[in-house]
């Protein structure tokens, strides 16, 4: 492959106030895998002022299609998955206190002591914890799981809430300096880096979009989605934990994952997708062309809408850009802004050189 | 036939890296197939005959990918931090050789410390030794591959390399579909990528050929080495005709169909349950609305490590068999 020339009249979207706006909206957003409704409301309003089609599937993915100009347009859909992790009431204990189990991801030492949001209203409760004065030194020591906890809304406050309605942490989104906190930034940055760049899409390929359910309980969404869009390339826009604090014995820390600041973490692989070579060139040819930065994920565990993207139908050539974060699946995470501005610039002047060339032949 | 299989086995192909393989196979093929072509995934797609009357289109798939490593990070005395790409066993992997597929430099694999002789480390505490002292000197980064290396050995009846799981099969596979004249089928041969990370090529080669039938071609674990767990398969028995696995049940029609066929002409062949891993079948199984399959494995001892031994006589019996089967038509009861 022939690395390519920058496009002169080339301009990063821009993230500024309104979209550090939309992505607070969107973070604040109660939509727990399988009850994605209250960000997809967002979502649908945000795409009223984009020409393009758009539909909502039977799991509940938005799907658009943004068509380009010209002929040989490839067709390239970028996803970004709308849910996030969370909880779900499932038995009443009477005096608005609740037996639950985790949707998704969650390490249950991050539990104990957590306010949550429950409902679609966000009522406020507390996960219980046992107060230090009563507990004995071996039940400090290990960690409280889900069936040993409960979600409490205050006496009185039982009627406030029902058995099947979920909860997520209670964190409110917050800037500070240079970076950004929130909840569910895994991955709201991803469906904020997708509007904005439906927003300015270029012409040379057809954009399709998928806002995805349920990836935080295996990939599920995108895997009809993938059906339903049927693309030539398919990227995944998601979040990637960085553990890239220094270690507790000086060593060198080798196991980091990703790193803040280095810019967007490029996959090659991961437990549920093999990146195709081709698209890792393309995104790394693109990153030299236009002095952007980036930095290859660790390979290891973990897994995006890719995994099911790339198996679709006949196969579709996949890939993942995801924006570094600490404290992924916690109450908060912290990110860069500059991580993020630079994930929507490199993504934005990849897909300006996209072609049917770029994955023509053997992988 | 000694000659193709060491070819194949010398080259490398870790999963998602398999075109230097599949370069290998288009060559040994050219002019000895009506069509070839690649799909999206970088599955080798292969078609000899036309379906007749009685004729069904059958998918036979052998995949062409191999375990190896991919590079997590160089430290600052230039070791090599790596992982699996499939399934790569720590007690497999301390004082292998791996090459590195961009470079084609070579690095041996250590180990951290260990407090007890005995007991083996994750590979989060091994890493390779490129021979550097610093990082710089290193051509090696984040995200490069690299597979075992290990030269093929020819002991007579038994041969032994790297990679014969599945290069075996892909052997049998490019032999089946020179050697086959007459058939009733359209023969479709598929050199399948990213079996080792989860039968993922066989699962959209599946969708795009949308078979009739479907027969994967790899090797199979064996119960004939010192205290080994029970199992009746044993190298130099015959080509194994698989009845289930943990992730497939073979169709009864077809383990009939194929030991049927075995006896007809008189080729030796041994019935296989195997407890623990799956092949391409599973892929094919579930494609679309779902395809009769059965699998035919080669017998191999030391699955994924760098001396993979199997059985001539079992390998030059299984293209006589998959000759035998696909001569004639398929009736399926």
């Amino acid at each position: 492959m022939s690395a390519f020339k920058r496009n002169p009249k080339w301009q990063a979207p821009r993230i500024g106030a309104t979209e550090l706006k939309l992505l607070e909206r969107l973070s604040n957003a109660s939509a727990v895998s399988g009850d994605e409704g209250a960000v997809r409301a967002i979502v649908l309003e945000e795409l009223k002022g984009i020409p393009a089609e758009v539909q909502v599937d039977a799991l509940g993915n938005v799907l658009v299609t943004k068509s380009g100009k010209g002929a040989a347009r490839p067709r390239v859909l970028l996803a970004a998955h709308m849910d996030e992790i969370g909880f779900m009431l499932t038995a009443d204990d009477g005096e608005g206190q609740f037996r639950f189990e985790a949707v998704g991801g969650v390490d249950a030492a991050t539990l104990a002591g957590k306010p949550v949001w429950v409902g679609p209203k966000q009522h406020p409760a507390i996960i219980g914890a046992k107060p230090i004065h009563l507990t004995t030194a071996s039940e400090r020591s290990g960690a409280l799981t889900a069936d040993a906890l409960r979600i409490d809304l205050g006496p009185g406050n039982g009627g406030k809430a029902k058995v099947g309605q979920y909860a997520t942490f209670a964190t409110r989104f917050t800037r500070l300096g240079p970076s950004l906190l929130g909840k569910a930034l895994d991955d709201r940055l991803g469906v904020t880096t997708l509007l904005t760049l439906l927003k300015h899409a270029p012409a040379n390929i057809d954009l399709l979009a998928a806002f995805t359910v349920q990836e935080e309980v295996g990939l599920r969404g995108a895997r009809v989605a993938g059906y339903t869009l049927n693309p030539d390339i398919a990227i995944a826009l998601d979040c990637t934990p960085a553990m890239d604090q220094p270690t507790w014995d000086g060593r060198e820390n080798t196991l980091y994952r990703s790193r803040l600041d280095d810019g967007p973490a490029i996959y090659s692989v991961d437990s549920s997708t093999l990146s195709d070579p081709r698209l890792i060139a393309h995104l790394q040819e693109t990153a030299a062309a236009y002095g952007l930065p980036y930095q290859m994920r660790q390979p290891g565990g973990g897994g995006t809408d890719a995994g099911s993207l790339h198996k679709v139908r006949g196969g579709v050539p996949s890939i993942s850009v995801s924006v570094p974060g600490r404290y992924l699946h916690t109450p908060a995470a912290i990110v860069r802004l500059d991580d993020w501005k630079n994930t929507v610039a490199l993504l934005h002047a990849a897909l300006g050189h996209f072609t049917r060339d770029t994955v023509k032949g053997g992988r | 036939m000694k000659d193709i299989i060491r070819q194949l086995v010398e080259t490398t192909g870790p999963s998602g890296y398999e075109n230097e393989v599949r370069a290998v196979v288009q060559k040994m093929l050219k002019g000895q197939v009506d069509s070839m072509k690649v799909d999206a995934l970088g599955n080798l797609i292969t078609r000899k005959g036309q379906k007749g009357q009685d004729g069904l289109t059958i998918m036979l798939s052998a995949h062409l990918d191999e375990i190896g490593i991919i590079a997590t990070h160089i430290d600052e005395r230039g070791f090599v931090r790596f992982t699996s790409v499939g399934g790569v066993h720590p007690r497999n992997a301390v004082g292998g050789r791996v090459r590195f597929l961009k470079t084609g430099q070579v690095g041996v694999i250590g180990m951290e410390p260990n407090q007890s002789a005995t007991s083996v480390h994750g590979l989060d505490k091994m890493y390779i030794d490129m021979g550097a002292s610093r990082r710089a000197d290193v051509k090696v980064s984040v995200g490069d591959v690299a597979a075992f290396d290990r030269p093929f050995e020819d002991l007579g009846q038994r041969l032994v390399s790297k990679a014969m799981d599945d290069r075996i099969g892909v052997a049998i596979l490019v032999e089946t579909m020179k050697q086959l004249k007459a058939t009733p089928h359209e023969v479709v041969g598929v050199f399948s990528t990213q079996e080792e990370v989860g039968i993922r090529g066989a699962t959209t080669a599946a969708y795009g050929v949308d078979p009739d039938l479907g027969i994967a071609l790899d090797v199979t674990l064996t119960g004939d080495t010192p205290q080994a767990a029970t199992m009746e398969v044993a190298l130099g028995n015959g080509p194994a005709i698989k009845v289930k696995d943990s992730g497939m049940i073979s169709d009864p029609r077809v383990v009939a169909w194929m030991e049927a066929g075995a006896k007809r002409a008189r080729l030796p062949y041994q019935l296989e349950v195997l407890s623990g891993g799956t092949t391409d079948a599973r892929g094919i199984q579930m494609a679309r609305a779902g395809v009769p399959v059965g699998c035919l494995s080669i017998p191999c001892r030391y699955v994924h490590t760098p001396s993979e031994m199997v059985d001539y006589g079992d390998v030059q019996n299984s293209v006589k068999l998959l000759l035998a089967l696909l001569s004639k038509p398929v009736k399926l009861a």
